[in-house]
């Protein structure tokens, strides 16, 4: 008999260890969770859950991700449903150095703010 | 509200009493599965669902502190068996997954149902209590109906042990509905509309939710009542003792 600190472990009378080794595809299908804070404000990817359907998923996604804090809305896409890029094109998103125009930063604004708040302060 | 006299007082907390016991007892039940839950993510949820009625009897108790008794923990950790006003349903052990869904679903929209009648009692406390739990109530019935859809119409098995279950579970949730000792004073003064009222309204809603499942309740059974009055099975004692071993070794600890 297997004895435990757990006594309910000891409750169930186990002659031998239960858990087998699991089998491929043992888990159900994968969805994605999308948490959205506020209404307006955009669903933000936050994790994944296993289930066997769209309505169980949602019972889910709320338990594991919307149980603190405040939110608005939910949603659930099963994972073979989501579109990728291949890791293999990741080159793709490399961009030349010469185009640093296209970078935000490269934009000197901030010597223009602080002329403009010394003007207005004087 | 303001009580008239003692009766009324008396009559409330008969009513709270059961509430919060079989709230309590249901919810040391049902977080027996903590770490045993058929997925990683059907425990986090039934868990965390057996927390929310623990909390919430916790709120029970300190209403009826107000009106009195002794203080939540002394009240919740320090009664035997026959002091408990729960019902059957809740005290049985957690059996297979199957008979845990059955009777949280059953429970659960009794309790819903309660809830939502009470929130036009004239005791504004427990009214005020009674819109605070709503959605956590929401979620719980939510959650015991997408089950008892998923497997009532899974395959042969899942119907089947669906429906064993129900069969076992069925008087005992009668037994949920069984009178008060003071029903006629509650509705008089309209803290309650009472058990029967009660019974009716999830009649109706269980009927509706187990049909369209596919699943039959079956046909002339008697309640199994006792509970309200601190008759329980042999079950419940255990239970406690189980639920209070760490508090009795110091009651006195500051947690």
């Amino acid at each position: 008999m297997i004895k435990s600190l757990d006594p309910r472990i000891d409750r169930a009378k186990l002659t031998h260890d239960p858990i087998e080794p699991l089998k491929e595809m043992d888990q159900f299908q994968t969805y994605e969770v999308f948490h959205q804070t506020k209404r307006g404000q955009q669903h933000l990817h936050v994790g994944i859950v296993h289930a066997p359907n769209a309505d169980m998923a949602i019972l889910y996604a709320k338990e594991q991700y919307a149980r603190r804090g405040e939110t608005a809305n939910i949603w659930v896409v099963a994972s073979e449903h989501v579109s990728a890029t291949d890791y293999f094109d990741q080159d793709i998103f490399e961009t030349t150095p010469e185009k640093f125009h296209r970078d935000p930063a490269s934009y000197k604004v901030m010597d223009r703010i602080k002329a403009y708040k010394e003007r207005v302060k004087g | 509200m303001d009580f008239f006299n003692d009766k009324h007082v008396e009559a409330a907390k008969d009513l709270i009493y059961k509430m919060a016991d079989d709230q309590l007892i249901i919810g040391h039940r049902n977080s027996e599965w903590t770490g045993l839950g058929p997925i990683l993510e059907e425990d986090i949820a039934f868990s965390s669902m057996a927390q929310d009625k623990l909390g919430q009897s916790e709120h029970l108790y300190n209403l009826l502190h107000e009106l009195g008794e002794a203080d939540a923990d002394t009240v919740a950790f320090t009664r035997n068996e026959n002091q408990f006003h729960s019902c059957h349903l809740v005290e049985l052990p957690i059996g297979e997954y199957d008979f845990s869904l059955i009777r949280h679903f059953l429970f659960d929209m009794a309790e819903a149902i309660r809830f939502e009648m009470l929130v036009d009692s004239s005791y504004e406390n427990l009214a005020q209590l009674a819109r605070k739990f709503k959605g956590e109530i929401k979620y719980h019935t939510m959650h015991a109906n997408t089950w008892l859809q998923q497997l009532a119409t899974g395959n042969e098995e899942s119907k089947a042990r669906m429906q064993n279950a129900l069969n076992e579970a069925w008087p005992l949730a009668l037994g949920i509905f069984e009178p008060g000792a003071a029903e006629d004073v509650l509705k008089e003064v309209n803290i309650f509309e009472g058990e029967a009222a009660l019974e009716a309204k999830w009649l109706q809603e269980v009927t509706a939710l187990l049909d369209k499942a596919g699943l039959s309740i079956p046909d002339g059974v008697s309640p199994v009542y006792g509970g309200r009055k601190g008759q329980h099975t042999a079950h419940l004692q255990p239970l406690l003792d189980e639920m209070t071993e760490v508090y009795s070794i110091d009651p006195t600890a500051d947690w």
